[in-house]
């Protein structure tokens, strides 16, 4: 092979890595959002296995937020029944446009951590069946109101638009576009993409070297001993599964309003929930290693479309498994190391009584 | 006594849990510079007395004065406060944490562990202690923990140390070494106060006892003063003879005899290596050996419950057929006649079922026998009858659920049932951790009884004075490895508790 040849392949593979890895760092996002907020739920020893549900829901609320600022600027930029639409540009505020759906995300993805913590925490019922009906019960409601609103704005294909609202969401970092493949790769994203690696990196920091991390890695290794030590372990538990699930649910947003471009349509979040529940046990429970291990399952959720397989729609499912598997491999790794650090919060999924005598 | 103010004056408290009183009208005076030795039997109200202090329970009648101010210690941290610190028998310690930030636990202002470890170290020096504020709990030794949990009261200022039964887990040098760093703190002028069962360690380092019996305060004396018989008729209320018996063995023969014996757990390390030994019929052999150091793996092997790497354990008959044991299941070795009594930390973890009740536990060990297809409920009844009364367990009722009586009482049951159940071997290990002086008695009486009957005894111990007393002959591991094989009547302490922290005492090696 010559030199030139060699080179222009290279070249051409390069090209094609800095196209693949924004498009596996959206995919990433999510699961990212995801991740961090579980983790922070399984640091206080409560397996909130309904954060697919708890991430729908964040997606919902946030479009149901957006939904409804978006119809009264348009009730606003109406002339004689028509839309102006230049009024209805220039009505739109972009700062509200941001903060009226984050806070009714934020505000929806509570609700869900409260109601998990209020029947683990409070009443001590099962937490793999609570988790599981939160799902189920999430995404029963998301639909719900997803279709509601379909039906209110009258569209005629089974989704909503909230195309303008999503400009503001998507917009990305200035010289983006100027930069070649460095803005590509590092400028090109909305803001909710940095605010999710901030978080995690924020999480892992207040996890590892604060005392409230301190004090709340105590509560999910050893209740017992943390609650003797005079911390309030029921405190702490609401804490750290509200703010999780506050940031899961930030994930459904992004997803939403970012990636899906402001395009509401019910199941399309698909099983991402699940994904960033993998993510926990592939990162063993560090959030600041889950920004790249996030990146790396977005890479892993869509290599089925850039793996050339013909017309053999079977092989393409085998690539679907790829995070699954790669997580399986993760979990029987880290088990044979058998390393104390690696493994998941010793009170994981156990409801705490304080011994009565 | 002089004119001193008491660090600590407890006035007419008194405490109830339901129906039972736990304390009645307990008075009581705690001196800075001054060991204290609170003595007593199970139930006796010593660790409630205690917990008062500590802020766990609140008093329901009565006063606590500090320094001569009444006080109302109404949680935990209030006791801190106020300077009362107290280390529990079960430790309260976060494994995957290290030393220092288990010290910080529960402490307020910026984390700083750096600054934290370097205070950690400080007070180490002051007092002996031997600790490495970054190691993780999970590495440690039993005595490293306590080491930990006592620094956990002293970081936050305590001069008023209550240890409940410190020493019950400890090897006697460590127990020595402990108890040089209680000297060093008495003469620093705090005040000590300690729960224990072991009267020799009341007599070796207390400067007063005070003994409690069924909530009452007996009273109390000056060390020096007192023996260990008239402390123990104290306690009991009556006259209790305080010797071990130890029959001379009659007419042993070999029973099980376990060669080469290897074990690795499932994380694949090495429990027991090469092991081997004799156990004889109408002989109690004991064990000696740091907690995990191979005892609970060595009797579950026997008993069939341990899968092992190599080496042979063979049961002998009377005419000294042998029958490998390796490779059948527990119930065919139980049929034999081996009979296990494992009394884990926490009592329940084996043997017995928490939410049964005594006859129903009894019959966990019968309910395949017979021919009918409906249980026999009798026989265990009796069973369960003679061991209440026997072992004088305390229940309202054999309907009572196991999980509901005190610890010691669960016990009882435990140890009573494998004992009556008429075995060729008895396996015992822990058979009276955390019990009374008075019940202790009694258990050794009935493993004396077994071996008259012909019973080949192995006992795990953890106290090595009783190991001293009533075993024929002692058999030492250290970490999976047997350091050596003394009779009971030769057998030095000291020697012994070389041998438990190193292969051969050091002697042979």
């Amino acid at each position: 092979m010559s030199d030139t040849g060699f080179f222009a392949a290279l070249g051409a593979f390069l090209v094609g890595v800095a196209a693949f890895i924004p498009r596996a760092v959206v995919q990433g996002v999510p699961l990212l959002l995801g991740s961090t907020g579980e983790t922070l739920t399984e640091k206080s020893g409560n397996l909130n296995l309904g954060i697919p549900g708890v991430m729908y829901v964040g997606g919902i609320s946030g479009v149901v937020g957006a939904f409804y600022y978006d119809q009264s600027v348009r009730a606003g930029a109406m002339v004689d029944g028509v839309l102006d639409t230049a009024r209805y540009a220039a009505n739109m505020n972009g700062f509200l446009a941001i903060t009226v759906p984050v806070l009714s995300c934020l505000l929806g993805a509570l609700l869900m951590g409260l109601l998990y913590c209020f029947l683990t925490v409070t009443l001590r019922a099962n937490q793999n069946v609570t988790g599981l009906a939160l799902t189920t019960f999430g995404v029963g409601i998301g639909n719900f109101f997803g279709g509601s609103l379909i039906k209110l704005s009258g569209s005629d294909v089974p989704s909503i638009a909230l195309t303008r609202i999503s400009t503001y969401f998507h917009a990305s970092l200035p010289f983006a576009d100027s930069l070649g493949w460095f803005g590509q790769v590092f400028l090109s994203y909305g803001f909710l993409a940095y605010t999710a690696v901030i978080i995690a990196l924020a999480a892992a920091y207040v996890l590892k070297r604060t005392r409230v991390g301190l004090h709340l890695r105590a509560v999910g290794e050893n209740p017992a001993t943390a609650d003797a030590a005079g911390i309030s372990v029921n405190r702490y538990k609401y804490a750290s599964t509200c703010i999780g699930s506050m940031i899961a649910g930030l994930g459904g947003l992004y997803y939403v309003m970012d990636y899906a471009s402001g395009v509401w349509s019910n199941n399309a979040f698909g099983d991402r929930g699940w994904l960033a529940i993998a993510l926990v046990i592939f990162t063993i429970w560090r959030p600041n290693v889950g920004v790249l291990a996030s990146f790396l399952f977005g890479g892993l959720y869509i290599l089925h479309m850039y793996i050339p397989t013909g017309m053999n729609l079977a092989v393409k499912e085998l690539y679907k498994m790829a995070p699954y598997v790669v997580t399986l491999i993760v979990l029987i790794l880290s088990s044979l190391r058998n390393k104390r650090e690696n493994q998941p919060p010793q009170h994981l999924g156990l409801p705490y009584f304080r011994e009565e005598r | 006594m002089e004119q001193r103010i008491p660090a600590v004056s407890i006035r007419n408290i008194t405490k109830r849990f339901g129906q039972t009183l736990a304390n009645d009208h307990v008075s009581l005076d705690i001196y800075r510079g001054e060991v204290l030795a609170l003595l007593g039997e199970n139930g006796s109200g010593k660790t409630t007395l205690m917990n008062m202090l500590s802020g766990i329970y609140f008093p329901d009648e009565g006063s606590i004065a500090i320094d001569g101010h009444e006080v109302v210690i109404d949680s935990p941290r209030k006791a801190i406060e106020l300077g009362i610190g107290m280390i529990h028998q079960h430790f309260k310690l976060v494994d995957l944490l290290s030393a220092a930030e288990n010290i910080e636990l529960g402490l307020k202002g910026k984390l700083d562990i750096p600054a934290a470890s370097k205070r950690i170290r400080e007070i180490s020096e002051a007092y002996g202690f031997e600790i490495d504020p970054a190691q993780k709990v999970y590495d440690m030794s039993v005595s490293q923990k306590q080491t930990v949990e006592i620094l956990k009261v002293l970081y936050r200022g305590a001069d008023i140390l209550i240890l409940d039964e410190p020493t019950a887990v400890l090897t006697p040098q460590e127990t020595e070494k402990l108890f040089q760093v209680l000297r060093n703190m008495r003469n620093d002028g705090k005040a000590i106060v300690i729960i224990t069962h072991k009267m020799n360690e009341v007599l070796e380092l207390s400067d007063r006892v005070a003994v409690l019996r069924k909530g009452e305060y007996v009273g109390d004396m000056a060390t020096a003063e007192t023996s260990a018989q008239d402390m123990t008729n104290q306690m009991v209320g009556h006259a209790v003879s305080l010797n071990i018996e130890r029959p001379q063995p009659v007419n042993p023969i070999p029973r099980i005899e376990v060669s080469h014996l290897t074990v690795r757990n499932e994380a694949g390390v090495i429990r027991l290596d090469d092991v081997s030994f004799t156990a004889r019929s109408g002989e109690i052999l004991g064990i000696a050996g740091i907690a995990g150091s191979g005892q609970k793996e060595l009797l579950e092997a026997i008993a069939g419950l341990q899968p092992v790497e190599s080496g042979s354990i063979r049961y002998l008959e009377d005419d000294g057929t042998p029958e490998e044991l390796i490779g059948k299941d527990p119930l065919e070795i139980q049929k034999m006649g081996v009979a296990l009594s494992f009394v884990p930390e926490d009592r329940l973890g084996m043997g017995l079922v928490g939410s049964m009740d005594l006859n129903e536990n009894m019959m966990l060990r019968t309910y395949r026998t017979g021919a009918s297809p409906v249980t026999d409920r009798k026989t265990p009844h009796e069973l369960a009858e003679r061991v209440v009364h026997d072992l004088d367990v305390v229940t309202p009722n054999l309907h009572t659920p196991v999980r509901n009586l005190s610890g010691g009482n669960v016990q009882k049951i435990l140890v009573g049932r494998e004992i009556t159940s008429a075995p060729k071997v008895l396996l015992t290990a822990y058979a009276v951790r955390g019990l009374d002086i008075n019940s202790s008695y009694v258990i050794y009486d009935l493993l004396n009884q077994q071996k008259k009957k012909g019973v080949a005894v192995i006992y795990v111990g953890e106290d090595l004075d009783v190991l001293l007393e009533l075993a024929d002959r002692i058999l030492v591991l250290c970490a999976g490895k047997v350091s050596g094989e003394v009779a009971g009547k030769d057998a030095v302490k000291d020697e012994i508790g070389l041998m438990m922290t190193s292969v051969g005492g050091g002697r042979h090696e």
